[in-house]
């Protein structure tokens, strides 16, 4: 049972002890009281809680401790730069892409990196960076105008 | 599951969800308001008995008619600083009441919606409250609050009228503030209310703003706390995390109602950090993290004795052979009679059914549990904040004061999160190690150990004349429940009723109830007898329906789809379908796209008209709409739980499909506002429409008719050979 010592999350690096078997997920949640990152699943199947592992999204769920040392871990709480939210943030907000919000989080990491790979995503392409991100409240028609609109915000430079 | 929750779940579905009411006495002292709040003005709203009752389906159960004191259900508090602080009972599970419940506020105090603080389902802060469903927090706790803010703002308006010694004709009231015509100066609500004690009550037959003159409800508000949930600072109770804090997990049975024969914990009890709580058949364990209390879990051996059950294969064979004591007849038969009416020129007799489906909130029960001395403190993910307090007191022997519970605004529910085990689970278990104990339930455990939408039987026989003139209508459902079994087209002497029958699963309340499986089976036979007179089914409708809000919702929805206006190309179907429920009007159009080769419907456009009263927030209630429609394609064509010999076989959402993103159609909402009738909940109803308008259309686009929820290519294919 090798241990993890440490772990890199938006941008700083914690001090940890944990079993290299246990999931990135809940180190997240239970040991750094980060808690925007969700649990739905824990298969791989629902996307609550996406994460970014060097810039690209993950299941947190699926990743054990020993596969993400020295990778840059980003989560919801860190998209946020000096109180401003991203632009992804705002667009789920302006197109009320949320009921119960409790698949928020990772639908917007998701989105985000996403949008990192195709700035200019065309429909088949939001379909195929979403597709693992479920939501039960039914709101994926707003969840694609939020993400073509936070492209178009992206693009422009934000405000 | 104890012989209590048991009996009571044997209680026919629908009113499962009303058992829960046990009255809570509130003495007003005002004297504690003001120590908890500081001084200021509160305004109480006392729920007449006799309405209390009937609000809460406790009125059956308690009989004896004696006299009760007026209970409060709701109050508002304008502090000092002006800061107003609302307190009810209800929960937020994603149909957005924080935000329409602070619109109400806002539009009689005049005030702005970020001023307004709601504070919600906590029990030792708001009143007692019967539980969030059946669509009631619109209707009920909507218009208590308009008449309580608007008491408030009356009493702001004395305060001001003393204050400035003017008449209260010269004042007005807006953006938090008052202010006298002709003068240049005005006066803040906190400044009125500073190191007041003042006390009001409103009752039910105060009047507020009519609908008409709304100018903040009414109104597409954005969510209040919407930053808190995109930056995932808002905690559900799965992530409250507490000093101290350890998992628990809970070894589960081998079947449904298996009983423990033998357990050896000796390897658990020996890992480090693990404790292992045993109690009765209750086995369950503590650790510093979720993945030891896993492995401590799968270190116990344990042997169960189960019994043999009924697997889904059998289902509606066990249903039918298994309805329970004479019909239930009642509300539901119509007065009147067919004697006089023209015969039939054809006569249909069909049966439809309606699987297993589980809500799959994705958030699963959780619960963090947390004793101090002789209190517990639990937060729970829960429509019913004060039933699940006195559930979990009671398991305990204690009493409801001692234990304080706190329902987070919660990751869904849908009907489903209505009972109790997560709460009482991570209580026994902190209880055990004297530290709270958090405890999230898997997506298998949530999948097996909660409730489902009853599956049902329902039969229909019917006849009709060749004009198009329904003659005969009789209709029965077995199992599924009451909600909507009525039918609302004009049929005299028609007959429906709902059989309660033994069944082999936990079933109890989701959304919209029974009302889907009866609209399911209504509508497609709608469609059925359309087909046998040779009318569009549209026209048919109409032709037997004199209810004016369904035919203007009708009517709307085929307008936006464009009904009878194309055909449907090769291997695509149009259908239509309509229905009422909850006092709320929907119709639903919907286009599909069948691969005959494959079975596989693709539900390409989707259109639902939907009415239900005055609106609140017309963009949250097309999200409601919208997103109801999207889980009701769940049960429309692929969700269904298979379960054997007391297990269920596809407990993970890689074998139970629901609707993702793949599997949108491109939708179009179409909201009629009705600002003379009073606004109906509309969280629910929305979802009825779209199995029966897509089954409908695979029979345009076919010729093969479904008659079982869910559609599945395999039925498809089945039916089509
Ligand atoms: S919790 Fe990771 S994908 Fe569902
Ligand atoms: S908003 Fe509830 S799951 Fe997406």
């Amino acid at each position: 049972m090798a241990r993890v010592k440490h772990v890199i999350v938006n941008g700083k690096e914690f001090a940890i002890d944990v079993d290299g078997e246990r999931t990135l997920l809940s180190v997240l949640r239970d040991d750094l009281d980060l808690t925007g990152t969700k649990y739905g699943c824990g298969e791989g199947q629902c996307g609550a809680c996406t994460v970014l592992l060097d810039g690209v999204p993950i299941h947190s769920c699926r990743a054990r401790m020993s596969t993400v040392l020295r990778r840059k871990v980003t989560t919801i709480e860190g998209l946020e730069t000096d109180g401003r939210l991203h632009p992804l943030q705002e667009a789920f907000l302006k197109a009320g892409a949320m009921q119960c919000a409790y698949c928020t989080s990772g639908m917007i990491m998701a989105g985000v990196g996403l949008l990192q790979k195709k700035p200019n995503p065309s429909d088949e392409d939001i379909l195929a960076g979403m597709k693992g991100n479920l939501c039960r409240c039914g709101t994926y028609q707003r969840i694609f105008a939020a993400i073509k609109d936070g492209a178009k915000a992206l693009q422009g430079g934000a405000k | 599951m104890s012989d209590q929750e048991a009996s009571e779940l044997i209680l026919e579905p629908e009113r499962y969800e009303l058992s829960a009411a046990a009255p809570y006495r509130f003495d007003i002292d005002r004297r504690e308001f003001f120590k908890v709040l500081g001084c200021g003005v509160v305004v109480l709203f006392l729920v007449d008995a006799a309405l209390a009752q009937q609000e809460t389906g406790g009125g059956r159960r308690r009989g004896g008619g004696g006299q009760r004191p007026a209970e409060i259900s709701a109050w508002l508090h304008i502090g000092e600083d002006g800061t107003i602080t609302v307190f009810t009972g209800k929960v937020e599970v994603g149909q957005n009441i924080r935000t329409s419940l602070t619109q109400a506020v806002a539009e009689e105090l005049r005030a702005p919606v970020e001023s307004i603080r709601m504070v919600m389902a906590d029990t030792e802060l708001t009143p007692y409250d019967a539980g969030t469903f059946g669509s009631r927090t619109t209707p009920d706790m909507a218009a208590q609050l308009h008449k309580i803010a608007a008491e408030a703002r009356e009493a702001l308006l004395d305060l001001a009228a003393d204050s400035f010694k003017c008449e209260r004709d010269s004042l007005t009231l807006a953006n938090g503030k008052i202010s006298r015509s002709g003068a240049n100066d005005s006066i803040a609500f906190g400044q009125l209310t500073k190191g007041q004690k003042l006390v009001k009550s409103v009752n039910d037959k105060s009047s507020p703003t009519p609908a008409a003159d709304w100018k903040i409800a009414g109104t597409s508000v954005p969510k209040v706390n919407g930053r808190e949930l995109v930056t995932g600072k808002h905690r559900y109770a799965s992530d409250i995390n507490r000093p101290g804090m350890l998992h628990g997990k809970v070894l589960r049975p081998s079947a449904f109602d298996a009983t423990l024969a033998s357990v050896d914990t000796k390897a658990a009890e020996a890992m480090p950090g693990v404790t292992v709580v045993h109690d009765g058949d209750f086995v369950g364990v503590t650790a510093p993290d979720v993945l030891t209390a896993e492995r401590a879990i799968a270190a116990i051996k344990a042997e169960w004795t189960a019994k043999p059950q009924v697997s889904s294969a059998e289902l509606f064979d066990y249903l039918k052979k298994n309805t329970r004591g004479p019909q239930r007849t009642g509300r539901a038969n119509e007065a009147g009679s067919a004697e006089g009416t023209p015969a039939a020129d054809q006569k249909l007799q069909q049966t439809y059914t309606v699987a297993y489906i589980a809500h799959t909130p994705l958030e699963p029960r959780a619960a963090v549990a947390e004793w101090k001395d002789d209190k517990l403190t639990v937060w729970t993910g829960t429509q019913r904040p004060f039933g699940v307090r006195g559930d979990v007191a009671q398991a305990f022997g204690i009493p409801e004061d001692r234990v304080h519970l706190i329902a987070p605004d919660t990751g869904s529910g849908y009907g489903g999160k209505h009972t109790t085990a997560a709460a009482t689970e991570a209580a026994r278990l902190s209880k055990a190690v004297g530290k709270p104990v958090k405890l999230v339930w898997t997506r298998e455990e949530e999948f097996t150990w909660g409730y489902f939408r009853p599956a049902g039987i329902i039969e229909v026989s019917s006849g009709v004349r060749s004009d198009g003139t329904i003659t005969e209508w009789e209709f029965h459902n077995y199992n599924s429940g009451n909600s909507g079994v009525r039918s609302p087209y004009d049929i005299p002497g028609q007959r429906s009723e709902f059989h309660p029958t033994a069944y082999p699963l936990k079933q109890g309340s989701y959304r919209g109830l029974a009302s889907t499986a009866n609209h399911f089976a209504r509508e497609v036979h709608m469609d059925e007898l359309a087909r046998a007179v040779k009318m569009d089914p549209l026209e048919f409708r109409l032709k037997n329906l004199r209810d004016s809000r369904l035919r203007a919702v009708l009517e709307a929805a085929a307008k936006a789809f464009g009904w009878g206006k194309t055909k449907a190309a090769d291997g695509h179907g149009f259908g239509i379908a309509a229905g009422t429920e909850k006092g709320s009007y929907l119709a639903t159009c919907a286009e599909v796209a069948v691969d005959r080769k494959t079975g596989v419907v693709k539900v390409l456009r989707a259109v639902a008209a939907f009415e239900c009263g005055a609106i609140v927030n017309p963009d949250h209630l097309k999200n409601q709409v919208e997103g109801a429609m999207v889980m009701g394609l769940g049960g429309a064509l692929f969700e269904a739980v298979q379960f054997e010999n007391g297990k269920i076989t596809n407990p993970r959402l890689s074998d139970y499909r629901v609707p993702r993103f793949t599997d949108m159609p491109a939708i179009e909402i179409v909201l009629l506002d009705r600002k003379d009738v009073p606004s109906a909940g509309a969280g629910e109803t929305p979802i009825i429409g779209i199995a029966p308008a897509v089954g409908n259309a695979i029979f345009d686009a076919t010729g093969i008719r479904l008659r079982s929820m869910p559609m599945t290519p395999q039925e498809l294919l089945k039916a089509g050979a």
